[in-house]
């Protein structure tokens, strides 16, 4: 059991990195505290695999540290870490039975016969799979196999930690939600720490406390699901947590228009004050479709748009309309009919947010409860 | 990797080479050399056993007898072995299970039972002393690991590939030669690597089937002994000259052998 | 895969077939022929049944010849399959250093029989020959054309240096087959090097140890030219194996029946080893799912 440091990590596949792209994790500090239920959710190549390689003790990174409660262990051997970790396909010894599988690492670590037996029993119980302990491991189906692998983590006693490298891939969806609640309640009973991979937002949010978005081999933002979808700490993070993705509009200071007057009168004092002065002409906000208000008549402060679609998704549904030649999105009850091709929408001053070079700033405590 | 794991290989891939390095070690030497005292590489560094070899056509017509009949045996081989694997991958058809068996079976038959059956069966026909002879030969012991190994390429590539190219509008022919052969690359490579292999290495049936025209290096290599005993340096000359081919036909298939290996049957 | 009922399938076969059947049925029919008649000349023979099959199996030439040849099979099984797993443990995964062993590996087998007969012959020799020579300058009195174990030893040798790859390539494909993730998860459980051996080498490499094991068998039991090269099958009879006396008999002495009938039992050997070591190794797989 310990808390995971991670300072200053860099890690190239290559030999000599010639430049940025040449490395899958760069420039990465972070802190996952003892007995916490962490996601590591980003794209395909973002490096989330590579970095739980680096914790797990599977990878060596080129440059800083690991540290478990303030013990260095970048050059110590997984064995030493006293990791646990579940790989993306299930990973049996086929040529054991169930029990034996799940006996295996700690007859590796030689504990008397009997400890192993109950602590097989304890943890088969948990994952229901008393029944079939005596069975060929190879005679499995696919998620009963992982959840042998995923036993087999549990297993041990005292791991420091237990890193999941999305382990549903391969189970059927209807037994992913069930796989992943016993996961969550195995939490709740080992208070063990647990990281968990995935590129699926559902995924991290039922299974997480807290979610570290990574992006280009960096963590762009750590926080709880609602602090991702509320305050999304950067551009990507707007655009990959939430069904569609945040809005956002390009702004230029310069611009006299109406629409761009009525979203600088949008904004919080602080952030006009920050527009005010930044020299970047890299300046973004950013709402999300949920709190975009929508009419079809003219109101204060309200900008015209052009209507262009909208897709019926059950309870809700989503209009697209252009703004400024931009895409915009909004979600509206499944009730809501449209009545001309033209639509006004306001942008509520809680929810408008100000990204600049793709990072969020003018957050104030003030504009948060206001 | 240990330190321990590197030298047992390096040690056992020095057993592997020395005695290939002393042939080769041999075959530049002169008789005089030979027999006169051990020495680790040449003293008297000479080609005189290779200019023999190379200026007497009834050595190097063995060469070329060799290579003749392994060609042969390798293109009759994949002819007849391609869409025999291809039928057993993809088809159910009568008596399928004992046919592949009985195939398999020939496999297992030692040469030496055949050798006066087919001495009088090719001589009955007029094939004796012929290049096609010795290939026909070979081919009841290539043909059905061909068959078997190509059996296991094919089985690997999803018959969804074949469905879409009927449905595409090709024709079984078309599609057997432009999308299907080179799906299977890799296994045709590891097909034909073991083909050469048995043809060239085989002797007994080889030398059997053949007495002047097609008679292959192998058997003339036996013309070494002489009255005045074994000329050695030219018999390792002829046993170095034998083993280029194999290293040219590795060089080329190395790829798809390593690669091959993993994916197919073998 | 579902396979589809297709009997024009057969059109497919055929060439194969009609090849291989010409090439086997038609020699098979002559040797069984052979083995029921007493063959004077090319117009007289009397049919004698059973006769040549049981003067074959009385034959004590064959008894110690056959007794010879599954010492030696069974030795060469022992030694070059587990030395074979061995090397292709110790051989690098990737890179040029690992095409390297490939290719190096690969040489002996690729080298005519009879040359690689050759090369051991020179080899071995005390005047002429490297191991012959740094054997006998160590102390050993090592002469395998005149010591019948230093001939048998040497053939073994020779055959352990020849096919030792053949098992090396095989087995090395099917480590390759293993996904890495194994060797991940069992670093994760702590497994020493003999568990990973044990539990994730060993039970995915079975499958091409069937064919190793199969084909090492057969073909060691057909050996023929290697050591009639080396040894000429002696001294005296030490190392005269079931396919030089059968070639003897046939061709030397030329007694068609009971060379023949022999042939066929040769045969039937070899098919029913193959068959046991088949089914037993299948029986084997077949007791460990169900339990």
């Amino acid at each position: 059991m310990a808390n995971i440091i991670l300072s200053g990590l860099a890690h190239s596949y290559s030999e000599n990195p010639s430049g940025m792209d040449d490395y899958a994790i760069h420039a990465l500090n972070h802190e996952f505290k003892q007995g916490g239920a962490y996601a590591l959710l980003g794209p395909s190549g973002c490096g989330k695999s590579t970095l739980l390689n680096i914790i797990s003790g599977l990878l060596t990174p080129s440059e800083g540290d690991v540290l478990f409660d303030q013990q260095s262990v970048t050059h110590l051997s997984t064995a030493e870490r006293n990791i646990a970790q579940v790989f993306q396909f299930p990973v049996v010894y086929d040529s054991m039975t169930v029990g034996e599988n799940l006996a295996f690492p700690l007859k590796n670590m030689k504990l008397p016969k009997q400890q192993i037996q109950q602590k097989v029993e304890e943890i088969a119980e948990l994952l229901e799979l008393s029944d079939i302990l005596t069975k060929k491991a190879r005679n499995l189906s696919a998620d009963q196999k992982q959840k042998v692998s995923m036993a087999r983590g549990l297993v041990r006693e005292n791991v420091s930690a237990i890193l999941f490298d999305e382990p549903l891939t391969v189970i059927d969806p209807h037994l992913k939600w069930k796989l992943r609640r016993k996961l969550k309640q195995i939490h709740e009973q080992l208070n063990i720490t647990m990281l968990y991979v995935t590129h699926d937002q559902l995924e991290a949010a039922t299974f997480a406390d807290e979610i570290a978005v990574m992006y280009q081999g960096k963590i762009v933002q750590f926080g709880t699901p609602q602090d991702l979808f509320e305050r999304p700490n950067h551009t990507f993070v707007g655009y990959f947590i939430g069904s569609p993705g945040m809005n956002f509009i390009d702004f230029n200071k310069m611009d006299t228009s109406y629409a761009a007057q009525a979203l600088f009168a949008k904004l919080s004092p602080v952030q006009q004050e920050i527009l005010e002065e930044v020299k970047s002409d890299n300046i973004q906000l950013g709402i999300r479709p949920e709190f975009v208000q929508i009419s079809q008549q003219s109101e204060a402060n309200a900008v015209e748009v052009d209507f262009v679609s909208v897709e019926h998704l059950g309870t809700f549904q989503i209009v697209t309309t252009c703004f400024a030649g931009k895409e915009l999105k909004v979600r509206v009850s499944e009730h809501w009919h449209r009545q001309s091709d033209v639509l006004y929408l306001s942008f509520p001053s809680e929810w408008l947010k100000l990204y600049i070079d793709d990072y969020l700033v003018g957050e104030s405590m003030e504009s948060e409860h206001e | 990797m240990g330190k321990r794991k590197v030298t047992g290989l390096v040690v056992y891939l020095v057993f592997v080479l020395l005695p290939i390095y002393w042939l080769l070690n041999m075959s530049f030497k002169t008789n005089e050399e030979i027999l006169g005292g051990l020495t680790f590489w040449p003293q008297h560094f000479t080609f005189d056993n290779y200019i023999t070899i190379f200026t007497d056509a009834s050595w190097y017509m063995g060469y070329v007898n060799s290579v003749t009949y392994v060609v042969i045996n390798m293109v009759i081989t994949l002819l007849v072995a391609l869409p025999a694997a291809y039928a057993f991958s993809r088809y159910k058809f009568v008596g399928d299970k004992h046919l592949f068996f009985w195939l398999l079976t020939n496999r297992m038959a030692p040469p030496a039972v055949f050798l006066l059956p087919f001495f009088q069966l090719y001589s009955s026909i007029g094939l004796f002393d012929t290049h096609l002879a010795v290939a026909l030969a070979h081919c009841l012991f290539s043909i059905p690991l061909a068959v078997w190994i190509l059996e296991g390429f094919m089985s690997g590539v999803p018959r969804e590939i074949d469905e879409t190219a009927y449905i595409d509008g090709y024709s079984f022919g078309h599609f057997f030669v432009r999308i299907f052969i080179p799906m299977i690359r890799s296994g045709i490579g590891v097909t034909a690597f073991f083909s050469f292999m048995f043809s060239w290495v085989e002797l007994l049936l080889a030398r059997t089937l053949t007495s002047v025209d097609a008679k292959p290096i192998s058997a003339i290599m036996t013309r070494t002994v002489g009255a005045a005993g074994i000329d050695w340096g030219v018999l390792a000359a002829a046993g170095v000259l034998t083993i280029v081919p194999g290293v040219l036909v590795i060089w080329f298939v190395r790829n798809h052998v390593a690669k091959g290996f993993a994916l197919g049957r073998v | 895969m579902n396979k589809v009922q297709n009997n024009r399938a057969w059109w497919l076969v055929l060439p194969m077939f009609v090849l291989v059947a010409f090439s086997a049925i038609i020699p098979l029919m002559t040797v069984v022929n052979y083995s029921v008649q007493d063959i004077f000349d090319q117009n007289t023979a009397y049919f004698v049944g059973i006769e040549w099959y049981q003067e074959v199996l009385r034959d004590t030439r064959l008894h110690d010849s056959l007794l010879r040849q599954f010492t030696f099979s069974f030795s060469v099984l022992l030694i070059e399959i587990p030395l074979g797993i061995a090397v292709a443990l110790t051989m690098p995964k990737k890179g040029w250093q690992s095409s390297l062993c490939l290719i190096l590996l690969a040489l002996p087998l690729l080298i005519p029989w009879n040359v690689v007969g050759t090369i051991w012959q020179i080899f071995g020799r005390a005047d002429i020959g490297l191991f012959g020579w740094a054997l006998n300058a160590i102390g050993v009195d090592y002469n395998y054309t005149a010591n019948t174990v230093d001939a048998w030893l040497t053939v073994l040798l020779m055959d352990v240096w020849h096919w030792t790859p053949l098992v090396a390539l095989l087995c090395y494909s099917g480590l390759r087959a293993i996904p890495d993730a194994y060797y991940q998860a069992a670093q994760i459980d702590r497994a020493s090097s003999w568990a990973i051996f044990r539990h994730i080498q060993l039970p995915r490499l079975k499958s091409v140890l069937v064919l190793a094991v199969l084909l090492r068998f057969m073909d060691s039991f057909m050996i023929y030219t290697e050591p009639f090269v080396l040894t000429g099958g002696g001294p005296g009879n030490a190392t005269t194996f079931l396919s030089q006396t059968l070639t003897q008999m046939a061709i030397g002495q030329f007694d068609l029946g009971p060379a023949a009938a022999f042939s066929l039992v040769y045969f039937l050997i070899v098919l029913l080893v193959s068959w046991l070591f088949f089914t037993t190794i299948s029986h084997m797989e077949k007791d460990k799912s169900d339990g």
